[in-house]
């Protein structure tokens, strides 16, 4: 049997929570430049079906906090400043609340997805790991003029998500139900001063919190404390997203791809569109609404295999079983354990993009018949 | 009786000129939960280290390679039918594939019991 390359851990950066990972049993692997843990001791699907079933807490402390302060003291100068790198209505973001975002190229490709919150006074983003130092360096040339760009080094994020996530976390921060699906702001949680937003990257309710680093661990002891509550690792986030239909960057979306090739145009307000009062001003912004106006060559699909073998990442797509030329390739996939079946999603040509086009997968020198299928695979459950 | 183990986790059981063939129980922890296994055709004719099956878990594939040469005589229809029995039986219920031996020399090259166990320590 093949194993996977020993990993080195000597260059390798931690989070807050590692020594929790280890002393609950978590089997840690490098992650863009972390060492996190792939899964526990009961594996990834128990703790998928767990999170889906109950709660599961998430170490999310690699990825990127960055708090955008504007110089006048207004948010608006900071979110008017944003929106020159990034196709979203961030002005239109009301104080409390966050949206999902990319920032573009000017190929018009994604050089990263991530979170802006508006926190009345200021703006705080959540980047990818892989990805932060390049954002940093990306908001410093763009908005120094405007910004502070702070990245907020010293917190923790912690995510708890699923249908007991709620009712865990309201015995830690009272009016937690209090907020809907993509509210964020300051709260105090078990006493301690944290950011709470009411999202995730699974599809269920749930809630992200960031924490100051040296009270990590501790709120996460109080959170797992709690029976309904299981430590979850990356394997698990990454089938419980797919299962969402979520993107994972650098794999489904990046520098070669579009929003509108991704599927992502719900996520670009109209006012960033042709014809909007504040159409364009973004990196990429010529071709990413001319896809707009007259569509893309091809387009991110969700795909259901219809034998029980996973087609993964890679695999290319073909338009019938005997073609010699891939009309596409999968960009993730695996085994879905809500669903007891294999699911991916890759790039086709647009004209094969609609739901229930019969396409083939090679795998392993076989071609295995899927179909596109809608998204999310498995229905979120979202308190909007 | 013999059992015998390979440095890719195989382990192969030796009943007269045919060997039983699975993945060890570590091999099964390493793995994960096990959600698919492919195998090969009754009748194939296996070479030593060629890719014989596949056994995959959420996250991964892996390739079962054939530890000797030999024709495929059986293969175990009911890990196929339940993968998960590859976690929960590994070195018993849940064999991959038998193979006749074509050459009982390459035998010889292979780890008992206590050589394994020395391997994964």
């Amino acid at each position: 049997m093949a194993e996977p390359a020993a990993a080195t851990s000597s260059s390798l950066k931690r989070t807050p929570l590692h020594a929790l990972h280890v002393s609950l049993g978590g089997k840690m692997v490098p992650f863009a430049g972390y060492e996190m843990p792939v899964q526990y001791a009961p594996g990834v699907l128990k703790e998928h079906l767990h999170t889906r079933a109950a709660a599961g807490l998430f170490d999310v402390s690699h990825m990127g906090q960055v708090a955008l302060v504007p110089k006048s003291g207004k948010v608006a100068d900071a979110a008017a400043a944003l929106e020159r790198l990034v196709p979203q209505d961030i002005i239109g973001i009301p104080p409390g609340r966050q949206r999902y975002a990319q920032f573009t190229s000017a190929e018009g490709g994604i050089l990263d997805d991530l979170m802006v919150a508006n926190f009345g006074e200021h703006l705080v983003l959540v980047v990818n790991a892989a990805c932060k130092e390049a954002d940093i360096q990306l908001l410093r040339e763009g908005l120094s003029d405007v910004c502070e760009v702070q990245p907020l080094a010293d917190r923790a994020l912690l995510a708890l998500q699923g249908p007991r996530a709620a009712a865990v976390l309201t015995k830690f921060c009272a009016d937690a139900d209090s907020l809907r699906f993509m509210d964020a702001g300051p709260r105090m949680v078990d006493g301690l001063a944290c950011y709470v937003s009411r999202s995730g990257y699974t599809g269920e309710d749930g809630y992200e919190i960031s924490v100051p680093a040296d009270k990590a661990e501790q709120l996460a002891e109080a959170l797992l404390s709690d029976k309904d509550v299981l430590p979850i690792g990356l394997g698990a986030r990454d089938s419980l997203r797919l299962e969402a239909g979520l993107c994972l960057y650098g794999h489904d979306i990046d520098t070669g791809t579009t929003p509108v090739e991704a599927a992502l145009e719900w996520s670009v307000q109209k006012v960033r569109r042709t014809g909007g009062a504040r159409a364009g001003g973004f990196p990429g912004a010529d071709k990413i609404l001319a896809q707009f106006d007259s569509g893309a060559a091809r387009r991110r699909v969700g795909l259901r295999p219809e034998g029980r073998a996973p087609v993964r990442e890679g695999a290319t797509l073909f338009a019938t079983a005997d073609a010699s030329e891939p009309v596409g390739k999968v960009t993730s996939g695996g085994f879905g354990p809500t669903l007891n079946a294999p699911v991916a999603m890759g790039y086709v040509p647009t004209a094969l993009a609609a739901v229930d086009t019969q396409l083939f997968a090679d795998v392993r020198g076989q071609r295995l018949p899927l179909r596109v299928a809608a998204m999310p695979f498995v229905p979120n459950t979202y308190k909007r | 009786m013999t059992t015998l183990y390979t440095s890719d986790h195989e382990w192969l059981s030796i009943e007269g000129d045919v060997a039983t063939i699975g993945i060890t129980d570590f091999a099964q922890a390493q793995l994960g939960d096990v959600v698919f296994v492919e195998l090969p055709q009754v009748g194939r004719a296996l070479k030593k280290t060629e890719a014989a099956a596949v056994v995959e878990s959420v996250k991964a594939a892996s390739d079962v390679y054939a530890p000797i040469t030999g024709e495929v005589v059986e293969v175990n229809q009911a890990i196929v039918d339940e993968p998960a029995l590859v976690n929960t039986d590994a070195g018993g219920k849940a064999w991959f594939f038998k193979l006749k031996i074509a050459d009982r020399s390459e035998l010889g090259g292979l780890m008992d019991e206590a050589a394994y166990k020395a391997h994964t320590a």
